[in-house]
C-alpha cells in the first residue's frame, strides 16, 4: 500500500514562499511524475514528502495516516538522489544492505534480499566493488537497489537520470518503468525533462513556481492543457503561440498550435512565410518558418520532403487542434475554433 | 605529472629544495651521532676522547630510561586519545548551526595560539595550583580536599595541559573534514532508517578516517618532543614520574653537562620516533591511500 495525500501543503524558506499551497492525491501503485522548469519547487515538494524538510503548513498523509511531522525513517519511503548519495566507504553489497542492517534484519534475510536486488538490477558482478569503481549507470542501479530492498511504501526519485548520457538515460528510463510494472509500488519521479515525464508517467503533475498547473495523464496534458503554461511545457518541439489580431480571429487572447498540427503546403494556406532553418532528423523535419507578424513558427513534417532555406511555404493550422487561451493564460474551450 | 618530460622537469625543480632539506637534517644528525661516540663533558671539555658504545650503555642503563620511555608513550597516547575523541565531539557540536558560530569557533581555536610555556604556566598557577587554583576552589566547594596535581598525578597533569593545547588543532581538521561530507549522504542514511548514533558510526566516522589519520600522524611527531610544558610545571618530577625521553636528554646533556650521553639519548630518541612512525604508518597509513 502506498497512497500519498497532500492537503494544502505549503513551504517557505524564511520569507520566501517556495510552495504556496498544494493539494494532491496520489493513488497506491501509481507512477506520478513531477515536472516543471528549474527552481519551481519539485525537489522541495519531494523532500517534504520524504520528511527531509519540515512543512510550514498543511498535512501529508501516507496510507491515510498523518505523517506530517514523522521523521523520514518512520515514513517507510525510499529515495533515490540525483547524485546517488552512495556510501563511498562501503562495498556495493553493504550499500544495498545498509537499510536492512539499520532495521536489524537477520543476516540470512539480508543476504537473500541483496541477492535478489542484485539480480533484478544486473549488479551481481559488482557486489564487492566500491561505488567509486562503478560507472554512472551502475551507481544509479546501486542507488535503486538500496531503495528496493526495503520494500518501501513508495519510491521517490529526484532527477535520477540527469547525470547520465542520452543513450543510457533511455535505457534506465525503460528499466525504471519495468521495475514499476514488476513491483507495482507507488513511485514519484521528479524531472525537468518532459519526454521522461510523458513516457514514464501514469499521471503527471506540472509545477510552476510552486503551484500545480495541472495534474493528469500524459495524453490529457497533451490534448487538453489547462493553460498556456502546460500547453507550452508539454510537447516537443514546443507549441507555437500566436497573439494579437490573428488570435482575435479565433475569439481568443492568444492561440496555440503544435508544430505537428500545421498543414504545410507550397501553394496556399492561412499563413505565409519563408523557411529560416530546416532541421532534418531523418524521420521528421522541423521547419522554422519566418512568418510575417508572427515571427518564427515551428512546423513538423515528414522526413521525406526536403525544403530549401528561404523557400516560401504556406501553413494552415488544423482547426480541430487550435488551443485558445484567455488573457490570463487559462484555456478556453478545447479544440474547436 | 603524466609524461616523462614533466616528471624530469619536476625532479630538476625539486632538487635544490630536497638537497637543502637533506643538509638541514644530515648535519645536525651527523654531529649528534659523532658526539654520541665521544667522551665529552662540558665540565671538562679538554678531556674529549672516543667512547665507543659507553654513552649508549650509560644512557640505557640509567634507571630513568625505561620510565621515560614509558612516560613518552603514555604522554603521546593519552594526548592523542583525548584530542581525537574530544576533537571529534567538539567538531560535531561546532558543525551544528548555532548562534554566534564564528565567535565560538575562534574561541575554540584560540588555545592553539598560546605558546606552550605560557599555557603550562596558566594551568600550573591559575587552574591546578593546590592552594589558589580554580580546581582547588571547586574541590573545596564540594568539600573534597584539593588534588596537588603536579605532585600526585604529574604525568596526567602534563597530559591534560598538552591535550588542551592540541585539541583545537584536532578539532579544526576534523571540523573541515566533517563539513566536506555531502549532505545528501546523511539524508540518504536518514531515509534508510539510521538514527543519529548509526549515522555517526556508519557515515560520519568512516568519512573522518583520513582526517583522523592526519591528526594522529602530525600530532605524534610533535608530541614525541614535548618539553616546555614539563620544564615549567613538574621539571620532570617528582622523581622521574613525568620525565619523557626529550626531558631525559635535556637532563643528561644540559644539567649534567654530559654532551656525549645527551647525544646518545638523542640518537635513541630519533630511533624511537622512527619506530613509532613505522608502526603508525602500518596501522593507520592505509587510510591515506587512494
Ligand atoms: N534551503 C533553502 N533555502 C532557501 N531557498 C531554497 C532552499 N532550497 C530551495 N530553495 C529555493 O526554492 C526554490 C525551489 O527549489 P527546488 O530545489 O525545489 O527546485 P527544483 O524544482 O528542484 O529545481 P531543479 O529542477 O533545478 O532541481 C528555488 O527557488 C530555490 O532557490
Ligand atoms: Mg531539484
Amino acid at each position: 500500500m502506498g497512497s500519498i495525500t497532500l492537503d494544502h501543503v505549503n513551504k517557505a524558506f524564511g520569507d520566501v514562499q517556495v510552495i504556496p499551497d498544494i493539494s494532491l492525491d496520489i493513488k497506491d501503485g501509481e507512477f506520478v511524475v513531477f515536472v516543471g522548469p528549474s527552481g519551481c519547487g519539485k525537489s522541495t515538494l519531494l523532500r517534504l514528502i520524504a520528511g527531509l524538510e519540515d512543512t510550514t503548513g498543511g498535512t501529508i498523509k501516507l496510507d491515510g495516516a498523518d505523517m506530517t511531522n514523522a521523521p523520514p525513517a518512520k515514513r517507510g519511503l525510499a529515495m533515490v538522489f540525483q547524485s546517488y548519495a552512495l556510501y563511498p566507504h562501503m562495498s556495493v553489497r553493504d550499500n544495498i544492505a545498509f537499510p536492512l542492517k539499520m532495521a536489524n534484519t537477520p543476516k540470512d534475510v539480508i543476504a537473500q534480499k541483496v541477492d535478489y536486488a542484485a539480480r533484478t538490477l544486473n549488479l551481481n558482478d559488482y557486489l564487492d566493488r566500491r561505488p567509486r569503481a562503478l560507472s554512472g549507470g551502475q551507481r544509479q542501479r546501486v542507488a535503486i537497489g538500496r531503495a528496493i530492498v526495503r520494500e518501501p511504501k513508495a519510491f521517490l526519485f529526484d532527477e535520477p537520470l540527469s547525470n547520465l548520457d542520452a543513450a543510457l538515460r533511455v535505457n534506465m528510463r525503460l528499466e525504471i518503468t519495468e521495475l514499476h510494472q514488476q513491483l507495482k509500488t507507488t513511485m514519484i519521479y521528479v524531472t525537468h525533462d518532459q519526454v521522461e515525464a510523458m513516457t514514464m508517467a501514469d499521471r503527471i503533475v506540472v509545477l510552476n513556481a510552486g503551484k500545480v498547473e495541472q495534474f493528469g495523464t500524459p495524453l490529457e496534458l497533451y490534448r487538453k492543457p489547462a493553460n498556456r503554461f502546460v500547453a507550452g511545457f508539454i510537447g516537443s518541439p514546443k507549441m507555437n503561440f500566436i497573439d494579437g489580431q490573428d488570435a482575435a480571429r479565433y475569439d481568443a487572447h492568444s492561440i496555440g498550435v503544435r508544430p505537428e498540427h500545421f498543414q504545410l503546403s507550397r501553394e496556399s494556406g492561412t499563413f505565409t512565410g519563408k523557411v529560416a532553418v530546416a532541421e532534418q532528423l531523418g524521420a521528421d523535419t522541423f521547419l522554422h518558418v519566418n512568418v510575417e507578424r508572427l515571427g518564427l513558427i515551428t512546423v513538423r513534417t515528414g522526413g521525406d520532403e526536403t525544403f530549401e532555406n528561404g523557400e516560401t511555404v504556406h501553413l494552415t493550422p488544423d482547426p480541430q487542434r487550435i488551443y485558445r487561451f484567455s488573457a490570463d493564460g487559462t484555456a478556453l474551450s478545447h479544440g474547436q475554433a | 605529472m603524466a609524461t616523462r618530460q614533466t616528471r624530469a622537469l619536476a625532479r630538476t625543480m625539486m632538487a635544490p629544495a630536497v638537497v637543502l632539506l637533506l643538509l638541514w637534517m644530515i648535519v645536525p644528525l651527523g654531529m649528534t651521532i659523532y658526539f654520541s661516540f665521544q667522551n665529552y663533558n662540558l665540565l671538562n671539555p679538554a678531556m674529549q676522547s672516543f667512547a665507543g658504545w659507553f654513552n649508549y650503555e650509560f644512557f640505557v642503563t640509567d634507571p630513568a630510561f625505561v620510565q621515560s620511555m614509558v612516560n613518552t608513550l603514555l604522554l603521546v597516547g593519552g594526548v592523542l586519545a583525548i584530542t581525537v575523541i574530544g576533537g571529534t565531539l567538539i567538531a560535531l557540536l561546532l558543525d551544528q548551526p548555532m548562534f554566534g558560530q564564528g565567535i565560538v569557533r575562534i574561541l575554540v581555536i584560540s588555545p592553539f595560539f598560546v605558546m606552550p610555556p605560557v599555557a603550562a604556566l596558566i594551568w600550573k598557577n591559575m587552574l591546578m595550583h593546590p592552594g589558589y587554583g580554580i580546581f582547588a576552589h571547586i574541590a573545596r566547594f564540594f568539600g573534597i580536599s584539593p588534588i596537588d596535581w603536579f605532585a600526585q598525578v604529574p604525568l596526567f597533569a602534563v597530559i591534560l595541559i598538552v591535550a588542551w593545547q592540541w585539541l583545537p588543532f584536532a578539532t579544526l581538521i576534523l571540523l573541515t573534514a566533517m563539513q566536506s561530507l555531502s549532505e545528501e549522504q546523511l539524508e540518504a542514511s536518514e531515509m534508510d532508517g539510521a538514527n543519529a548514533f548509526n549515522r555517526f558510526f556508519y557515515i560520519i566516522l568512516p568519512h573522518l578516517a583520513r582526517a583522523i589519520t592526519v591528526v594522529v600522524l602530525i600530532q605524534t611527531i610533535f608530541l614525541l618532543a614535548i618539553f616546555a610544558e614539563i620544564l615549567v610545571t613538574t621539571n620532570g618530577g617528582p622523581g622521574y614520574n613525568s620525565t619523557n625521553l626529550t626531558f631525559l636528554v635535556y637532563r643528561t646533556a644540559l644539567l649534567n653537562y654530559d654532551i656525549g650521553g645527551g647525544s646518545a639519548g638523542g640518537v635513541i630518541a630519533v630511533i624511537l620516533a622512527n619506530i613509532v612512525a613505522i608502526f603508525l604508518m602500518r596501522a593507520v597509513g592505509k587510510n591515506l591511500d587512494t
